[in-house]
């Protein structure tokens, strides 16, 4: 019954969405303000719809009600609680329902903060919100309904989740990752309304600022919480594989950012206008490939959803009336969307520039390599592609982006003096050249490009220490309270930018340095990784609630005193048949312990086993949570919250 | 500007919609392999676990065989690894070409997940499996005993795909060899 009343709710909503999606955009063409103030209620109503839903399939799945067929593929009276739960968006169609959910939830964010607003402008947002929404309410409903039962037949039990999702970082993985992709819907619908409105202001941009950097930042948060899923769940250590689902979502992260800097630039100079809308068109729609390219099955992938071309053809319908539609009011509008204000070459809007130029650069080389499969085939071409080919462009346009960053953030708007840039360019360069060689030699001297990097990482980090110094003490009221008075959205910025510092020195000290040894083992026996002895003492088996486990118990010492012990696993997942390495870890802020057990080898008591000496990866991680902090710092300023001022040139940004 | 610039996106965007429209349906595991009911291309390329030992294409002569093209840094090779012990147990040769790897990792993963393979070519160029038509790893063909391609199969090859592919084409003797799916169905 209460599976039956979330299915209902749902209906509802998609009855809701279409209204939604209509009349405050008719209000605001009739001038009827009744249909305009329609569209925040709407949205509201939605959300708890939808809510509802979701805690109606929660509810099938913690009561174990496997009639429900989503439910019955993918859990089971074993699996603990918790992961019952998680498994709500464990497969495709449940999943589908969480991104909904999240869309409703920033639809009813929009209502309830958009104050400083006008409500017409508001009215047309939620209402190309409520158009997305009618679309993956009818996906869902139409292909991928996770409330259709399996009656009068059910099993019994379930097929249990897949083992490799149950796992704490696959609780919350999914959505801060949706938060993120479904977030700059918010984005695009404020383009589309822009657009139509023909109002793509400074004031426009000011709206729509907070919410893309709000969904940036889950983003990054969702991306990087996936690259440690990886690390410690798939058991061969490494935190990226360029695998077509990664790349859906580090696409629309590229755009995004870049996207997040265009918007600076039309808020404060009201210049790039035409290309801030293309690129808040051209994340959302990233979004929706990713979609597309997981759900369809038209690229094969560790991670991607059951194929089905029904479910392909819907998105790639819904993805060609939004990007296409989107495209083309674009194409119309963009003409009046001309440059008034002007810069010179050495201006911060110069650099932005070379930044959007990168990352758009970047955003093309994962899409074309994602997509190669396809064009090859297209093609009859015979090429793979794989970590060498991103490698070859990453690695450059990290460091370019990283040389171009420094500059941008000590420049002013409009135009700057080169006398005025040189010195501290140079201070901050002698300095990155001085410490990041030096920094460089530990724990031992590297090749030249981890050299260069970790130079770069120097000169980011002193560039801004300078910057910040500058800009705190220019009010001359002394260091401390100069820096109390500097903005938020400035901190923000500083803390993003060492954020990524740190996630490039965390991945040159993790390529360059980590020790990997596969040994052969039985118990007794002592292997030394990066001046840890670690002695295999025995192997027992365990059981878990839904496995059984063989449990290796290691000693790990330094110099003969005791560190830690670890303990790897191997586990069998009873329902699924499927084996599994738990790895064990001993985590660390400079380096990590890594032990993995491989397989029993053929003489009894020997063991295949991985130890792993990570130095820096850690940093990998918490550089982007750092960079997500720093965006949702930068979201929080005052000066979104303000009514809307008259135009004020601001000195600090 | 002129206003014709504006609809470059548009252009661009239905060039790609329209070949994902071309790729929906998409068989990601049947490829018209222009190889199909052709030889198996000549090469002479050394064994991983021995290099004194080469190969060429006639170690694909007098005998069913599936040549697998794997490699150590390819994340679907370990989800499919299982299945191919299982099929090795029964008995059948599986060719392993360990492509652009690099031997000590190939070795570790064998020595970790065992190995299922009579005989592994190293194509470490790439130039093999160039001839051969792969664009990624893993993909899996089968060969009859005149050394000739009868299906190719690019992804994970589990216990369904090996119904549906490549036991249809195996002969009668063979066809006892059902081996049972590694992971459970789905019901």
């Amino acid at each position: 019954m209460i599976v039956e009343i979330g299915h209902f709710a749902v209906w509802l909503a998609l009855g809701l969405a279409v209204l939604q999606s209509f009349a405050p955009l008719l209000g605001t063409w009739k001038q009827q303000q009744s249909w305009i103030n329609l569209a925040r209620p709407l949205a509201k109503v939605q959300f708890l719809l939808v809510s509802l839903s979701l805690v109606a399939l929660g509810w099938a799945f913690y009561n174990n009600d496997f009639s429900v067929t989503y439910v019955a593929n993918h859990s089971n009276s074993d699996l603990p609680w918790g992961y019952r739960l998680s498994a709500i968006w464990g497969g495709h169609e449940g999943s589908l329902l969480l991104w909904i959910w999240m869309l409703a939830a920033w639809g009813a964010a929009v209502a309830l903060l958009s104050r400083t607003v006008p409500a017409s402008m508001v009215a047309k947002v939620l209402a190309v919100m409520g158009m997305i929404a009618v679309g993956f309410l009818s996906f869902m409903l139409f292909t991928s309904n996770p409330f259709a039962r399996m009656l009068p037949w059910f099993p019994i039990d379930g097929a249990d989740l897949n083992p490799l999702l149950q796992d704490p970082g696959l609780v919350v993985h999914p959505p801060m990752l949706y938060m993120g992709y479904v977030g700059f819907s918010v984005a695009f619908a404020f383009a589309v309304a822009g657009l139509i409105s023909g109002r793509l202001d400074p004031a426009w941009a000011r709206w729509a600022r907070p919410w893309t950097t709000v969904a940036w930042a889950f983003l990054t948060v969702g991306i990087a919480l996936g690259s440690w899923w990886a690390y410690y769940e798939l058991g061969w250590g490494g935190w990226w594989f360029w695998d077509p689902v990664e790349n859906a979502s580090f696409m629309p992260w590229l755009s995004g950012t870049a996207l997040l800097h265009s918007l600076a630039v039309t808020e404060k100079r009201n210049l790039f206008r035409a290309w801030t809308v293309l690129l808040a068109i051209l994340t959302f729609s990233l979004s929706l490939l990713g979609t597309f390219l997981v759900r369809s099955g038209v690229l094969t992938s560790v991670h991607a959803f059951a194929n089905d071309p029904a479910r392909g053809t819907f998105i790639l319908i819904f993805l060609a009336v939004v990007a296409g539609g989107s495209l083309l009011l674009f194409a119309m509008r963009a003409p009046l969307l001309q440059n008034k204000a002007g810069f010179k070459l050495l201006s911060r809007e110069t650099f932005l520039l070379g930044n959007n130029l990168l990352l758009l650069t970047a955003t093309f080389v994962v899409l074309m390599g994602t997509l190669f499969p396809l064009i090859g085939d297209a093609m009859d071409l015979r090429i793979s592609i794989s970590g060498p080919y991103f490698n070859a462009f990453f690695v450059p346009l990290t460091l370019m982006l990283m040389a171009i960053l420094v500059p941008g953030v000590l420049a002013n708007w409009k135009r700057h003096r080169w006398a005025a840039l040189k010195a501290p360019l140079i201070w901050a360069t002698v300095g990155g050249v001085i410490t990041g060689f030096l920094a460089s030699l530990w724990p031992e001297p590297t090749s030249f490009v981890g050299t260069l990097a970790m130079i770069m990482v120097m000169y980011v980090v002193i560039g801004h220490l300078y910057d910040w110094y500058k800009k705190a003490t220019a009010f001359r009221q002394g260091i401390w309270r100069g820096s109390r008075r500097l903005q938020r959205s400035y901190y923000g910025m500083i803390l993003a930018h060492c954020g990524l510092a740190l996630v490039v020195a965390g991945i040159t000290m993790v390529t360059h340095h980590e020790i990997e040894r596969d040994v052969r083992m039985v118990p007794g026996d002592t292997v030394s990784v990066g001046g840890f002895d670690f002695t295999f003492e025995d192997v027992k088996p365990r059981k878990g609630p839904n496995y059984d486990a063989m449990r290796g118990t290691f000693l790990v010492e330094k110099n003969g005193r005791k560190v830690t012990y670890m303990y790897p696993e191997k586990r069998n997942y009873r329902v699924a048949q499927q084996v599994m390495t738990q790895v064990a870890l001993r985590p660390g802020l400079i380096f990590d312990l890594y032990v993995a057990l491989g397989e029993e080898l053929d003489m009894p008591g020997a063991w295949a086993v991985r130890v792993y000496y990570k130095p820096g990866v850690r940093w990998l991680w918490l550089g982007a949570l750092i960079m997500a902090i720093g965006g949702l710092l930068a979201a929080m300023d005052k000066r979104y919250r303000k009514p809307m001022p008259i135009e004020k040139q601001e000195q600090v940004a | 500007m002129r206003a014709s610039i504006w609809l470059i996106p548009v252009v661009l965007f239905f060039g790609l919609a329209a070949l994902l429209y071309a790729s929906l349906g998409r068989d990601t595991e049947t490829l018209p392999s222009a190889l199909i009911n052709k030889p198996v291309p000549a090469f002479e390329l050394p064994e991983l676990l021995d290099h004194q030992t080469t190969y060429t294409q006639d170690i694909f002569k007098g005998r069913w065989s599936l040549l697998n093209v794997w490699g150590s840094w390819c994340p679907t090779c370990y989800v499919e690894h299982p299945y191919f012990m299982q099929l090795a147990s029964q008995g059948i040769d599986i060719v392993g070409v360990n492509y652009k790897d690099n031997k000590a990792k190939a070795e570790k993963y064998l020595m970790d997940l065992g190995n299922p393979y009579s005989e592994i070519i190293v194509d470490n160029a790439g130039d093999f499996a160039l001839d051969l038509g792969v664009y990624g790893a893993p993909e899996t063909y089968l060969v009859n005993p005149d050394g000739v391609i009868l299906v190719r199969h690019a992804g994970e090859l589990d216990a369904q795909v090996w119904a549906e592919k490549f036991l249809p084409l195996l002969p009668n003797e063979m066809d006892a060899t059902v081996v049972p799916a590694a992971a459970a169905p789905m019901p």
